[in-house]
């Protein structure tokens, strides 16, 4: 099931392969097909996932397992396995990961350069995060991590725009030597537990290593935290989400961020739970400096992409303030937000993207009264915006909610701060609307249509849909994310 | 010498080898009255090549160690295959070039065949001596080799600088191997591994000169830094196909030599070499890397790449054990067939437009994608992404050094590995990034030879990189040969 979910997209990718390149048509086409089918299993995968979860049995470990011994040097002292499954902490990413590469294909209907090729990457870059969230495995999992790059890389500077090259470069710096520190404290932890399985190293975290344990923490943070990101290291988030063509930035917002959070629940805390505990203080503040500053750093933005894409700096810190707590209710919060996140930031991206398709500017101080011409798009623009300041009823509020009460009684100052986080957001967020879409019709922008296209309707009602949803009904996710944080936070309770 | 019947059946394969090159002598002697094709010698070379690799495998498991000179074992078998493998790519994917640019074919064809024979004994040799002949069979092949090309007055002088720096090596070389004679008594690697077992306090300052002497000169023929200097130059001066072998063939030997004598004869005085062996690997590693960030040439940007490649196998000799032993075969061989993929690339590219500057290679994914989804895939294995081969072998690598206690070699390979994208990511940018130069946008396709090798040597790339299963249970096997612990 599993397996199927990474050979779509790479089925596709073969398929567009052998595709001339004149037929630009039918590349999209394909891509639809492959992604759309990588999204139906993804679906039937939480189904039957939450099914199980419901049933009297509940879910005890992972579900759908897919494993095999893959590179065996048991002789030589370590073995790689090829294993995959899928807890309640993993389902929803994986459900996330098939919406917006859905999403992501759909509102690349209009690509004209290089289509056949940009859908390829696309492709790729889908089965390598779907990869990332699958694997119990850490040297498979570190394999799909770097896999991630190459078509990050290709994408932002071929299809983007702006400074797209120092863009994408910076991303893969930034990206490689965090994940080198990280493979360094892979091969010490695999080492010391003679085994890289992750479900054998959390059930028995190792107690001593050829290093300090705390070294070994933060090299494994140091590629999750820079992937998250947080302050100091999230100054290659702007400009590659500025300079990224829409659908990357909405998969890099989406999914991408959240393998950093992901990692830190599914790694660095069951793994290493003595020094995630020593070292929470630590983590507390790091959130409340990220969300704070980037707040601050977000209302000061007139690029509206570079807005969204600072704001999600401060949404991030939201995340790790949620796993500093290292309780299961703050673990939760951190869980819901890393999808709610992925949904309404990465419309919040579509919006832009629709928007600047339209106007070809993103400069805040140049639109104004855009409401007149594309009600439709300033409506779902408004619906993301109020999600992502945590408007009740929308999904944004839940995770939020959870991650403060979770957090409240463990770093109360860092608490405080976030809130006053929500409080800049509403700054940002409504001020920024209400520069572009309120306001007088301007003459210049009379000729603008609004979203018309089949593509970008579909792409924009799945996601408010899903944004509603979870708003209203937030069982939908809490019960699958509370059974996959459940364990982990009784491994950190425990140390 | 009380027993000389030996199973010369085992030599077979470098019997076919030489044959071989004799015959291709004869045939260029007396090509035009024989009316022969120009298909004829490389076809001839081909063949040679397929019949010897064909006949190496018939001798799995068998074992004869020809009176302690010469053991043909599974780690000699391992090599042969591996360096018949690499000269028939190199011969099917060079001979167009070798046609346009190469003055003498026959000679050409005839010295990469002896050189290989040299490369064999290279890892077979179980004598200092029998070494040092395989090295220079195989080095005095390679110097010719060099200055072969016509059109390139650079070849001459690559060729002079690799001699004359080739023989002060070569020296300092048999200086070390007598010292190493002089204190153990013997030439023959078991007796000289009985005698330092028992103590070597008193042989102090020869033997750590013998073995500062021997290192020297091997690191000078692995090209690893500080003994570098002659590799780029080399590399940019030979003809193609021999800056492939010169990569591929001529370390991998040097490392089955170093490999076989510092787990057998020199283990047990491995505290006066490890810490030599740790330092050339770190200067290696970091500076191959360092100065390959800025080269502008193809040639050279791989040769300096190759020697950073060095660095992480120095990196297992000095961790030696069965693990980094193996480890280091299974990297050898994944080494071998990445950078054969990309150099069957820069030839085929080489063949088309007679450049080889990295900018020349702007565009190239427009002009001819698939060629540039073998260099991306060649250059991105060399760095070490997953899913290729490069992955898999430098991680298994890294793991070996990691657990035999040389956590701080890991950490600094991982960082030089991590330097390396950038400079690998460069020639990518070029070809994807960039227009193509003005009047040659046009698409252009490979002769099939170009298609046959690059084709295969890819699928090879991700076959490694996806399933390396069984090249790490045959490198296991052929480590196993040298008994460590």
């Amino acid at each position: 099931m599993l397996t199927l979910f990474l050979l779509l997209p790479l089925g596709g990718a073969a398929m567009l392969a052998v595709t001339p390149n004149e037929r630009k048509e039918e590349a999209r086409w394909i891509a639809l097909v492959f992604s759309s089918l990588a999204f139906a299993v993804s679906a039937v995968i939480f189904v039957r996932f939450m099914l199980e979860l419901n049933s009297d049995a509940g879910v005890e470990g992972y579900l759908f397992i897919d494993r095999f011994a893959w590179i065996n040097a048991r002789d030589a002292g370590f073995d790689v396995q090829y294993f995959l499954g899928v807890d309640g902490l993993s389902a929803p990413m994986v459900l996330l990961t098939g919406l917006l590469s859905l999403v992501a294909v759909l509102i690349s209907w209009r690509i004209e350069l290089r289509v056949r090729e940009y859908f390829i990457w696309l492709l790729v870059l889908e089965t390598a995060v779907a990869g990332v969230f699958m694997s119990l495995d850490l040297i498979q999992f570190f394999l799909f991590w770097e896999l991630e790059l190459l078509p990050m890389y290709m994408l932002i500077s071929i299809w983007g725009s702006g400074r797209k090259e120092y863009s994408a470069m910076k991303f893969l710096l930034f990206t490689i030597a965090g994940s080198a520190f990280m493979l360094l404290a892979f091969l010490v932890l695999g080492l010391s537990a003679d085994s890289f399985d992750i479900e054998v190293l959390t059930a028995n975290p190792p107690a001593e290593t050829i290093v300090p344990l705390s070294l070994l923490f933060w090299g494994v943070m140091a590629a999750f935290l820079v992937k998250l990101p947080v302050f100091p290291v999230h100054t290659w988030l702007p400009d590659a989400h500025t300079d990224a063509p829409t659908a990357v930035s909405v998969l890099l917002a989406g999914v991408l961020l959240k393998m950093g959070g992901y990692g830190i629940l599914r790694i660095a805390l069951p793994v290493l739970p003595g020094e995630a505990r020593d070292f929470r203080y630590v983590l507390a503040a790091i959130a409340a400096v990220s969300v704070v500053y980037g707040a601050v750093l977000t209302l000061r933005q007139t690029d509206l992409k570079r807005l969204v894409a600072y704001s999600s700096v401060s949404h991030m810190g939201y995340v790790l303030l949620g796993v500093a707590t290292m309780g299961a209710v703050g673990m939760s919060g951190a869980a819901l937000q890393m999808f709610t996140h992925g949904t309404i930031t990465g419309l919040l991206f579509i919006m832009v993207g629709l928007v600047y398709d339209r106007t070809h500017t993103r400069e805040i101080p140049e639109m104004s009264g855009l409401m007149h011409r594309m009600p439709v798009i300033g409506a779902v623009m408004l619906i993301a915006g109020l999600a992502s300041l945590g408007l009740p009823a929308l999904s944004g509020f839940v995770a939020e909610v959870t991650i403060f009460l979770g957090a409240i009684a463990e770093h109360p100052a860092a608490t405080i701060a976030a809130v006053f986080g929500v409080v800049l957001a509403a700054g940002y967020i409504l001020w920024a609307v209400e520069r572009v879409f309120m306001g007088p019709p301007s003459d210049r922008w009379a000729h603008l249509d609004d979203a018309t296209g089949w593509w970008e309707r579909l792409a924009m009602g799945g996601m408010v849909l899903s944004i509603v949803a979870v708003g209203i009904f937030p069982r939908i996710l809490t019960d699958a994310v509370e059974s996959g944080i459940a364990p982990i936070a009784a491994i950190v309770g425990a140390a | 010498m009380s027993d000389l019947n030996f199973d010369y059946a085992l030599l077979i394969p470098e019997f076919i080898l030489v044959g071989t090159a004799i015959l291709i002598i004869m045939a260029d002697l007396f090509r035009k009255e024989l009316g022969l094709g120009r298909l004829v010698l490389p076809a001839i070379a081909a063949l040679g090549t397929i019949a010897a690799g064909a006949a190496s495998l018939a001798y799995i498991d068998d074992v004869d160690d020809f009176a302690n000179v010469i053991a043909i074992d599974n780690y000699t078998t391992f090599f042969r295959v591996l360096f018949t493998v690499v000269l028939l790519v190199v011969v099917v994917s060079g001979y167009e070039y070798v046609e346009r640019n190469i003055r003498h074919t026959g000679e050409f064809y005839a010295l990469l065949l002896l050189s290989t024979v040299g490369a064999i004994y290279m890892a077979g040799a179980r004598e200092l001596l029998t070494a040092y002949i395989s090295i220079e069979l195989l080095s005095f092949s390679l110097y010719v080799a060099v200055s072969l090309a016509k059109t390139n007055p650079r070849s001459a002088e690559a060729g002079l600088k690799y001699v004359l720096l080739g023989g002060v090596a070569s020296a300092m070389l048999l200086y070390g191997m007598s010292l190493i004679y002089g204190t153990a008594g013997s030439t023959q690697y078991s007796e000289i591994a009985a005698a330092f077992s028992g103590g070597t306090s008193e042989y102090g300052f020869a033997l750590l000169l013998g073995l500062v002497l021997l290192i020297a000169g091997l690191g000078f023929k692995a090209s690893a830094v500080p003994f570098h200097m002659w590799t780029p130059d080399a590399y940019e001066g030979a003809p193609l196909p021999i800056t492939a072998y010169l990569s591929a063939t001529s370390k991998a030997a040097t490392f089955a030599l170093l490999l076989r004598i510092f787990a057998g004869p020199l283990l047990p005085v491995i505290d006066q070499w490890q810490w030599m062996m740790a330092t050339i690997a770190v200067m290696t590693m970091v500076g191959g890397n360092l100065i390959a960030l800025q080269q502008t040439n193809i040639k050279r940007l791989l040769a300096y790449s190759s020697i950073g490649q060095v660095g992480y196998m120095l990196m297992a000799i000095t961790t030696i054990s069965d693990a980094s032993a193996s480890a280091l075969l299974v990297h050898v061989a994944g080494y071998l067939i990445t950078n054969l993929a990309v150099f069957s690339a820069v030839i085929a590219f080489h063949n088309r437009t007679g450049k080889e500057e990295l900018d020349d290679f702007a565009g190239l994914a427009e002009t001819n994608p698939y060629l540039a989804m073998v260099l991306t895939a060649g250059m991105f294995s060399l760095a070490g992404m997953p899913l290729l081969a490069g992955f898999v072998t430098k991680f298994i690598l890294f793991q070996a050094a990691a657990s035999g206690g040389y956590l701080w070699l890991a950490t600094v390979a991982v960082i030089a590995s991590t330097i390396s994208l950038y400079y690998y990511l460069q020639v990518i940018r070029r070809m994807y990034l960039l227009e193509p130069a003005r009047g040659e946008s046009g698409r252009w396709r490979l002769s099939p030879a170009g298609y046959i090798a690059t084709g295969t040597l890819t699928a090879g790339v991700f076959l490694v990189g996806i399933y390396a299963g069984p090249l790490f249970t045959v490198a296991d096997r052929a480590a196993r040969v040298l008994a460590l612990s």
